[in-house]
C-alpha cells in the first residue's frame, strides 16, 4: 500500500510540475506585460530590482528560463506579489482558502448526504413514482446552469421575499457571530448543492441498482434478511466503492462551481479570487490560484485512487 | 493419402561449424523445403507490475529453439497441450510476432531479411485459419467483404474481379452464393470456419497455417471441415502446418507430426511411427491418452500427471522432468537435444531415455 | 467427395438464423420505448426549429434583432414584440432565437471537435501502444486533473494578438466563435480519448484484426475498416452525454463575459446583461436561463436514452 501511495504521489508531482509550466506559459499569453505589472505591484522594488527582474522575467527571455526563475523562487515559498492587492500572494490566498473551504465543505456535506439518501431510496423502490420523481429532480439538478439557479434563488429569496441576503459573508456593521453568517451561507450552499446532488443521486442509484442485482444479495434475502439489513450490511459497502471515488474525483468540478457561486454571492473565496485575478491580469495571483486548484484536483484524484484500492478487496496494489 | 515421405537424417559430420542441430527435414541447399524454421525463439517481455520495482522484467519464453521444415504439399502437424507455444509458432509464421532469436525461411529466404516487396509476397503465400470462428470474422462486415479483405489489402484485382473470386471461393467451401450478402452472425460455427477457409484461399497461398481450426466446433462438424481441408489440399497442392491438441484429428491429415512441450520440440516423426511407437515419454503419454472405443479398461485412456509449468519459470534441464515417469538425475540438469530414436532414423526425440 | 461437402448447402440454407434484425433497428426500437428520451428528442427538435426560424420571425413581425430603441426599453409583451423588449429596446424573443442559434451551434461544433480530437488520440494510443500510448495517456490524465472552469477562463482570457493574430481578426465575431469552440474542445476531448483507447485496445486483440494484420494491412486499413465502425457506438453515446455539459460550459463562459461577446446574443450573455436588472425586469433573466435549462435537460434525457439503447449488455452478439 505504501509503495502504491508513494508511486502515485510521485506521478502527481510530475503532473503538477508539467502543468505549472503549461500554466505559466498560458498566463504569459494574457494581455499585459508581466514586468510592468510585477513592478507596479510591489512598492518595495528599486530601480536595480526592476532591471534585474526584467533581465530574469522579460518577455524576450526564452520561456524556459523565465519559468525556471519563477520555479526557483516558488521553491522557497516566494510566490510573488499580487498586483491587485499589492501584497504577497500567500497572504491573500490563505483567508480565501478558508472561506472556500467553508463553503465547499458545507455543500459537500449537504449534497453527499442528500444524494446518498435519495439515491438509495430510488434504488430500493426502483420503478416506483418515488424513483421516477427522484430521477427527474436529479436530471433537473444536472441540467440547470449554476449561475441561473443562483440568480433565481437571489431573486426569489432576497429580492421578492427578503428572507435572505443577496450577497456577502456577514452583515457590515453588525454584531457578527455564527447566526449572522449562517444566513449568508444558505443560498450559496443551496446553489452548489442543487447542482451536485443531482449528479450523485443518479450515480448512487445506478451503483446501488447494480449491486442489488448481484447474487449475494439474493442469497441474503433468501436467508430472510429484512430490506434494511440487506441494504446496510451487504449492499452499501460495495455500492459505495464507485460512489466514493466519483465523489473524490468531482472535486475539480466543485471548484468550478464554487467559482461561480462565490462570484455571484460576493464571497471572497478562492474561486472568486482566481476569476478576478485572471480577469485583472494579476499574473502572480492567477498563476498561484490555478496551481492551487490543480493540486487540489490532483490530491482528490489521489485520494480517490487510494480509497478505491482500499475499499475494494479485489484490487491488489502490489 | 500419399505415403509419408521419409526425411533424410542430418549427418552431424556434414554440418561443420554447428553442433547437432535439431532438424527434422532435408538440409538447406535442396530446394525441396517450402518452409524452414531454424531455432526459432519467441520471448515476450512482461510488463512490470509497478514502475518502482527493481530488476529485469520477467520474460515469458513462449517458444525456445524450435526447428522444423515443411515441403511443398506436405502437412506437418504441431501438437501439444494448451500453452505449449504452438499457437505462438503459428503466429510467428504469419508475421504477427517477430522472432526473438532464430530464423524463419520461406523458399530459402529469411523472412526478416527480405525486401519489403518480397515480404509482401510472403504474406500472401502464407495464410492462417484461426481457432475461433466466432471471433475471426468481423461481425460488421458482410461475408463478401470478409472473404475479399485479403485481396483488398494486397491490391489484387478490381472490384468486379474480387467479387467474382468471392463467388468462386464460397462455392468451393460448400456454401451457397447468397451467403455472400449475409453477415457472419447468421451462420453456424462450422459455416463460419468455411468462410474463414475461403478467405484464406483467396490470395492463393502455398502454405496454410491452421491454428486449432476444429477446437471450437462440434464433433460432428469437425470431420466435415477436416474433409474440406483435405480436399482443398489435394486440389491445390497446399502445404499445411496443422496446429492442434487433438491427436485423433491430426491422425487424419498429417504426414509428419511434431510434438511440442513448454516451447520446445520433444519429438518429430512421420505419422505412422509416432502413433505406433512414440519415442518420447510425453508423446507416449499423449498417444495413450487418446480414448479408444471398445477396449475395456484401457479404452478410457491414461491422463498425464500434474499441470503444465509456467512458461515464465520453466523447469531446469529437461522441461518435462517434473511430470516424467522416467525422470532421473541427469534430466534435471541437462536439457536433451533432438536426436534420432534408436534404430529409427526418421524419428527424432529429445530425451535421455527415449525408446 | 464434393457431394459430401456441397451436401451441406441445403442444410446451410435452413440452418441460417431466421432474419435477425440489424443492430441499428434494435437500438432504435429500444430508444423509442424510452419515453423520456423521446420527449427529449422532440423538445430538442422544437428548439432547433425555434432557433432556425429567427429570420422568419423577424420578417413576420417586422423587427430587427439589432434594433435598439432607447425610448421603448423594458416594454411589456405586445403584438409587436411578443415578449417585450430588453434594456436597450431590442426585441426579446428575436434575441432569444438568435441566441439559441449561437448556443446550439457552439454546442454541436464543440462536441464534434472534442470527439474528433479525442478519437484521434485514442486511436493512436490504442493502435501504436508503447511509448506513444504512454505519453498520450499521461497527457490525457494530466488534462483531466486540471480544474475545468478556471482553465477555460485562462484560455478565454488569452490575448490572441500575442500569438500573432491581427487586431481586426481578434475582435471579429468569427474569431470569437472559433475561440470558444476550440477551447471547449481542448478540455472536453479526454472522455472520448479514454473511451476510444479502451475500445481500440480491446479490438486490436480480436482475431479478425489479427487476421488483417497477418495480411500486412496498413494502419489506415485496420483503423477504418475494423476499429472505427466497432467504436462508433460508444463515441456517439459519449458525444450525446457531453453536449449537455458543453452547452452549460458555453453559457457559463458567456455569462462571465468570456464567451460569445455582445452584441451577438447568446443565452449566456443575455443572462449577464440581466443580472443587474434582476429587480426591475426578472423576466429578462428568466427566459434565457429557462431555455438553457430546457435544452440541457432534453439533451441529457436523449443522451441517457441513447446510452441505454446502445448498451452492449442488451445486445445479442
Amino acid at each position: 500500500m505504501l509503495r502504491f501511495i508513494l508511486s502515485r504521489l510521485a506521478q502527481s508531482l510530475i503532473v503538477l510540475l508539467v502543468m505549472s509550466f503549461l500554466i505559466y506559459g498560458l498566463i504569459g499569453l494574457m494581455p499585459g506585460d508581466p514586468i510592468d505589472i510585477m513592478v507596479n505591484s510591489n512598492p518595495g522594488y528599486s530601480a536595480q530590482d526592476v532591471a534585474r527582474l526584467r533581465a530574469q522575467y522579460g518577455l524576450d527571455q526564452p520561456l524556459v528560463l523565465r519559468y525556471w526563475h519563477w520555479l526557483s523562487a516558488a521553491a522557497t515559498l516566494d510566490f510573488g506579489y499580487s498586483r491587485t492587492y499589492s501584497q504577497p500572494v500567500f497572504v491573500i490566498m490563505v483567508p480565501a482558502l478558508i472561506q472556500t473551504g467553508k463553503l465547499v465543505g458545507l455543500s459537500f456535506l449537504v449534497f453527499s448526504v442528500l444524494a446518498l439518501a435519495f439515491g438509495i431510496a430510488a434504488a430500493l423502490t426502483k420503478g416506483s413514482v418515488l424513483d421516477r420523481t427522484i430521477n427527474l429532480l436529479a436530471f433537473a439538478g444536472i441540467s440547470v446552469p449554476v449561475f441561473f439557479l443562483a440568480l433565481m434563488l437571489i431573486y426569489l429569496f432576497a429580492v421578492r421575499l427578503g428572507w435572505l441576503p443577496a450577497s456577502g459573508m456577514f452583515t457590515i456593521g453588525g454584531a457578527g457571530g455564527v447566526a449572522d453568517s449562517a444566513k449568508y451561507y444558505v443560498l450559496p450552499v443551496l446553489t452548489l448543492t442543487a447542482a451536485f446532488a443531482g449528479r450523485f443521486t443518479r450515480f448512487t442509484r445506478a451503483s446501488m441498482v447494480e449491486v442489488l442485482r448481484m447474487d449475494y444479495i439474493r442469497t441474503a434475502r433468501a436467508k430472510g434478511a429484512g430490506p434494511l439489513r440487506v441494504v446496510f450490511k451487504h449492499a452499501l459497502r460495495n455500492a459505495m466503492i464507485p460512489v466514493v471515488t466519483v465523489l473524490a474525483l468531482s472535486f475539480g468540478a466543485l471548484l468550478g462551481g464554487a467559482l461561480i457561486t462565490e462570484t455571484m454571492f460576493a464571497q471572497r473565496g478562492m474561486g472568486k479570487l482566481i476569476f478576478e485575478a485572471i480577469m485583472g491580469n494579476d499574473f502572480n495571483l492567477a498563476l498561484m490560484g490555478l496551481l492551487f486548484a490543480t493540486s487540489a484536483t490532483l490530491v482528490s484524484n489521489l485520494v480517490a485512487d487510494i480509497a478505491y484500492a482500499w475499499l475494494d478487496p479485489r484490487i491488489s496494489l502490489s | 493419402m500419399s505415403a509419408p515421405r521419409s526425411a533424410e537424417p542430418l549427418q552431424a559430420s556434414e554440418r561443420p561449424a554447428e553442433g547437432p542441430r535439431a532438424h527434422a527435414g532435408p538440409s538447406v541447399g535442396a530446394n525441396a523445403n517450402l518452409l524452414e524454421v531454424d531455432r526459432l525463439a519467441v520471448h515476450f517481455s512482461m510488463a512490470r507490475k509497478s514502475w518502482l520495482q527493481r530488476g529485469p522484467s520477467p520474460v515469458l519464453q513462449a517458444v525456445s529453439d524450435v526447428s522444423f521444415s515443411i515441403r511443398p504439399g506436405e502437412t506437418l502437424a504441431l501438437v501439444g497441450e494448451s500453452g505449449c507455444g504452438k499457437t505462438t509458432v503459428g503466429r510467428a509464421l504469419v508475421g504477427l510476432y517477430a522472432p526473438t532469436r532464430g530464423a524463419i525461411r520461406f523458399q530459402g529466404e529469411d523472412l526478416e531479411q527480405m525486401t519489403q516487396q518480397r515480404r509482401k509476397q510472403c504474406r500472401r503465400a502464407i495464410q492462417m485459419i484461426f481457432q475461433d470462428p466466432y471471433e475471426s470474422l468481423n461481425p460488421r462486415l458482410p461475408v463478401s467483404d470478409v472473404i475479399t479483405e485479403p485481396l483488398v489489402i494486397h491490391g489484387i484485382g478490381n472490384r468486379e474481379e474480387r467479387a467474382e473470386r468471392a463467388r468462386e471461393l464460397i462455392t468451393q467451401v460448400g456454401l451457397p452464393v447468397d451467403a455472400l450478402n449475409r453477415y457472419p452472425h447468421q451462420f453456424s460455427g462450422g459455416q463460419r470456419q468455411r468462410i474463414a477457409i475461403a478467405r484464406a484461399l483467396g490470395p492463393e497461398p502455398e502454405l496454410m497455417v491452421a491454428d486449432e481450426p476444429l477446437s471450437a466446433l462440434d464433433v460432428s462438424i469437425q470431420s466435415q471441415i477436416l474433409n474440406l481441408m483435405s480436399e482443398l489440399r489435394e486440389r491445390r497442392r497446399l502445404s499445411f502446418l496443422f496446429i492442434s491438441h487433438d491427436l485423433a484429428a491430426v491422425h487424419h491429415l498429417a504426414d509428419r507430426v511434431a510434438v511440442m512441450y513448454l516451447g520446445r520440440l520433444v519429438e518429430v516423426a512421420p505419422r505412422a511411427e509416432l502413433y505406433a511407437t512414440p519415442s518420447h515419454p510425453y508423446s507416449r503419454a499423449l498417444i495413450e491418452a487418446i480414448p479408444r472405443v471398445g477396449q475395456g479398461r484401457r479404452s478410457r485412456g491414461r491422463a498425464i500427471q500434474g499441470d503444465l509449468p509456467s512458461p515464465l519459470n520453466p523447469p531446469s534441464g529437461c522441461a518435462f522432468h517434473p511430470r516424467c515417469p522416467k525422470a532421473q538425475a541427469i534430466c534435471r540438469v541437462e536439457a536433451p537435444l533432438l536426436a534420432p530414436a534408436p534404430g529409427r532414423p526418421v524419428q527424432l526425440a529429445a530425451c535421455h531415455f527415449k525408446d | 467427395m464434393t457431394e459430401l461437402i456441397a451436401g451441406n448447402a441445403p442444410a446451410a440454407a435452413s440452418a441460417v438464423a431466421d432474419r435477425p434484425q440489424p443492430v441499428w433497428q434494435l437500438r432504435w426500437r429500444r430508444l423509442r420505448r424510452n419515453r423520456a428520451a423521446v420527449l427529449g428528442g422532440i423538445v430538442l427538435l422544437l428548439l432547433v426549429l425555434f432557433a432556425a426560424s429567427a429570420p422568419l420571425y423577424e420578417r413576420l413581425m417586422g423587427v430587427d434583432v439589432n434594433d435598439t430603441n432607447l425610448l421603448a426599453r423594458f416594454a411589456p409583451p405586445s403584438t409587436h414584440h411578443l415578449l417585450g423588449t430588453d434594456e436597450a429596446g431590442r426585441d426579446v424573443l428575436a434575441r432569444l432565437m438568435y441566441g439559441g442559434r449561437v448556443s446550439l451551434l457552439v454546442g454541436l461544433a464543440s462536441a464534434v471537435s472534442a470527439a474528433l480530437l479525442g478519437t484521434l488520440i485514442g486511436l493512436l494510443a490504442g493502435y501504436y501502444r508503447g511509448r506513444t500510448e504512454a505519453i498520450l495517456m499521461r497527457m490525457t490524465d494530466g488534462v483531466i486533473s486540471l480544474p475545468l472552469l478556471p482553465l477555460l477562463i485562462v484560455f478565454a482570457a488569452i490575448d490572441l494578438q500575442k500569438l500573432g493574430f491581427s487586431e481586426a481578426f481578434v475582435r471579429s465575431p468569427t474569431a470569437n466563435f472559433y475561440r470558444i469552440v476550440i477551447i471547449i474542445a481542448l478540455v472536453e476531448w479526454t472522455t472520448v480519448a479514454r473511451l476510444v483507447r479502451a475500445s481500440t485496445l480491446g479490438l486490436m486483440a480480436r482475431e479478425f484484426v489479427l487476421a488483417a494484420r497477418a495480411q500486412g494491412a496498413s494502419a489506415r486499413h485496420i483503423l477504418t475498416v475494423h476499429v472505427l465502425p466497432n467504436t462508433a457506438s460508444p463515441i456517439i453515446v459519449a458525444l450525446s452525454l457531453a453536449v449537455g455539459q458543453i452547452i452549460l460550459l458555453e453559457s457559463t463562459l458567456s455569462f462571465l463575459g468570456l464567451g460569445i461577446q455582445p452584441p451577438t446574443p447568446s443565452w449566456g450573455n443575455m443572462l449577464n446583461n440581466a443580472q443587474e436588472l434582476i429587480s426591475r425586469a426578472p423576466a429578462l433573466a428568466f427566459y434565457p436561463g429557462l431555455l438553457i435549462f430546457v435544452t440541457v435537460i432534453a439533451v441529457n434525457f436523449l443522451g441517457d436514452g441513447l446510452q441505454d439503447a446502445f448498451d452492449p449488455r442488451a445486445e445479442v452478439h
